[in-house]
């Protein structure tokens, strides 16, 4: 209708308005990835500023099936996402039960509980590493108030990981605590009360009325902090490296250290694949949970 | 609505305490000389010694590592609002044939759940191929990449509140389909596009994984400014926190102003 008196631009406007977000996503996601598939089979050499590939697919898969890594940075990265996340999904929910009822301080509350999302990881990271630090670190100081030895928090390899989870804990806290919040505040007041006026206990209306009625909202929460949780990176690099010895190294820190530390180029494409494999699987099964759950 | 026991008001300041005195520490510590560290001392003479050398001695570079945060921040925030917007009218208002959006958008979680730091061995060749290793255009357009999922599907969000009703009266009023985009769905959206700017100035502010590895000296943005003093032979702990304190501020200030849309922007797809 509008079509016959239309400038050829805006009769294309559907199609370039698309477009630019397309190139970028095929140049630098698309092309990249396919790479990894052509980069896995080969094997880098660079010497003055020239690039030597070699097409050695056994090279990467033997460093593979020996990498004495691999296992530990594996099993660490499920131990980290599966403690963090549960962690974050409870104390997250449990903060926003309670302060959607403190009727006087939510505006404060919210801004408040905010600021941990806002900070760099790195500065976390920095800021964590010296709250722990075995020496003056405030949690040791705190220890030797009350007589207790202090813990080497970062250095002993066992405690080394919940050490690292922990202050993951305390970055993402409040992330799940903004999404949930604002899914107890949509929920309409007259269900409450209602509930209440049928005599139901703070309770039951806790588990009966509202916890259904959140449960899409939990879920989005738990998906998004999970994809989050196996990108974990920045922190962990600045407090512990993935030291001492394997104690807290994760899949993003090896990937890391394959690439640019070895500069094994090739294997650490192979490693990437896998990873990628890793995490889809783990979303696709989640995905299955999650909507058997809402049924 | 009910009220809170007394039991509950303890462990709700409990945890504002937990969110605020980590800060208030390492704010405290930024202001002391390192011995008062070392000592672990409470009560001290306050200095700013620790943000000067931060700022301009000759071993650090923050004030350069502040200018290209803020360019590679800027630019890429612009630019990705830019494409995401664009995109996610498109995908939103016009007929899209199913494959083209679902491979769009199945793509973009896709490539949102993967580990950053599998693609950024990639972008490392194919930038030092094309001669963008270490420059403002490769960091920039790898932080348009990360951000332009959360952007489309933010401003999706968004697009979706606004009536169909509006646009067609301005088509009936003779506005073609460009001017329908400017003058009336542009500016209802204002508050998508402050949501989704600001997040995507935080993220590319906070960047540490790609900036790491695509960046030398000449380059270098915050993050990697404040990891250097915690990598150094001798760990500068003074310095550390003060650097930490600097880098949290541009954030902090842009979430004060931008929060209320924010949280509409994060929680609009999430809870309905």
């Amino acid at each position: 209708m509008t079509q016959r008196h239309g400038s050829l631009l805006d009769r294309t406007f559907p199609y370039w308005s698309l477009l630019p977000a397309v190139i970028v996503f095929v140049v630098l996601s698309v092309y990249p990835m396919v790479n990894l598939l052509v980069m896995a089979v080969s094997t880098f050499r660079f010497e003055g500023g020239a690039e030597i590939t070699t097409f050695n697919p056994m090279a990467n898969i033997s460093r593979f099936a020996s990498d004495p890594v691999l296992r530990p940075a594996l099993v660490n990265t499920l131990i980290f996402v599966a403690i963090s996340v549960t962690l974050e999904m409870v104390i997250g929910l449990w903060l926003a039960l309670l302060a959607s009822r403190a009727v006087s301080a939510k505006g404060l509350l919210r801004t408040l509980i905010i600021l941990p999302i806002l900070v760099p990881p790195v500065a976390i990271g920095s800021m964590w590493r010296l709250i722990y630090n075995y020496e003056f670190g405030v949690i040791n100081q705190f220890l030797a108030l009350f007589g207790l030895d202090p813990v080497n928090w970062l250095g002993d390899s066992r405690f080394a990981l919940m050490s690292v989870i922990l202050v993951d804990v305390w970055h993402w806290v409040p992330f799940i605590f903004l999404i949930l919040f604002a899914a107890v505040e949509g929920i309409p007041v007259d269900m409450l009360e209602a509930a209440r006026i049928d005599g139901a206990r703070q309770s039951q209306i806790t588990r009966y009325v509202m916890l259904p009625m959140l449960l899409p909202a939990i879920i989005v929460a738990f998906t998004f902090r999970s994809i989050l949780a196996f990108k974990a990176f920045d922190e962990v690099f600045l407090l512990t490296s993935g030291g001492p010895g394997t104690a807290t190294e994760i899949i993003s820190l090896h990937l890391y250290k394959v690439f640019f530390v070895q500069n094994d180029l090739g294997y650490g494409a192979m490693l990437s694949i896998v990873t990628i494999l890793m995490v889809v699987s783990f979303m696709l099964v989640a995905r299955k949970a999650t909507s058997a759950l809402e049924r | 609505m009910g009220q809170l026991t007394m039991l509950q008001r303890c462990a709700l300041t409990f945890a504002i305490f937990m969110v605020v005195g980590p800060f208030a520490w390492i704010a405290m510590s930024s202001f002391k000389y390192q011995v008062d560290i070392y000592q672990g001392s409470w009560i001290f003479e306050p200095t700013l010694a620790n943000y000067k050398d931060v700022l301009f001695s000759l071993r650090s570079n923050f004030t350069g590592n502040l200018w290209n945060s803020m360019v590679v921040a800027t630019l890429s925030t612009i630019l990705v609002l830019i494409l995401g917007t664009l995109a996610a009218y498109s995908l939103h208002r016009f007929a899209w044939s199913p494959w083209v959006s679902k491979t769009i958008i199945g793509w973009m979680l896709f490539f949102h759940m993967i580990p950053v730091m599998t693609l950024v061995g990639p972008w490392y060749l194919i930038f030092r191929r094309l001669g963008m290793y270490d420059s403002y255009t490769g960091l920039v357009l790898t932080h348009v990449t990360i951000n332009l999922p959360m952007t489309v599907w933010m401003m999706m969000a968004f697009f979706k509140e606004v009536p169909v009703e509006m646009e067609e009266a301005a088509e009936i009023d003779g506005c073609s389909r460009l001017q329908s985009f400017f003058y009336v769905v542009l500016p209802v959206v204002v508050p998508g596009l402050i949501a989704a700017g600001v997040l995507a100035f935080i993220f590319s502010w906070n960047e540490f994984a790609i900036a790491l590895n695509l960046t030398s000296r000449e380059t270098a943005t915050v993050p990697i400014g404040v990891s250097k003093f915690a990598q150094e032979y001798e760990i500068q702990h003074a310095q550390m926190a003060a650097a930490s304190i600097l880098a949290t501020i541009p954030a902090v200030l842009i979430m004060f102003f931008g929060q209320k849309f924010v949280v509409r922007g994060l929680t609009l797809g999430s809870v309905k």
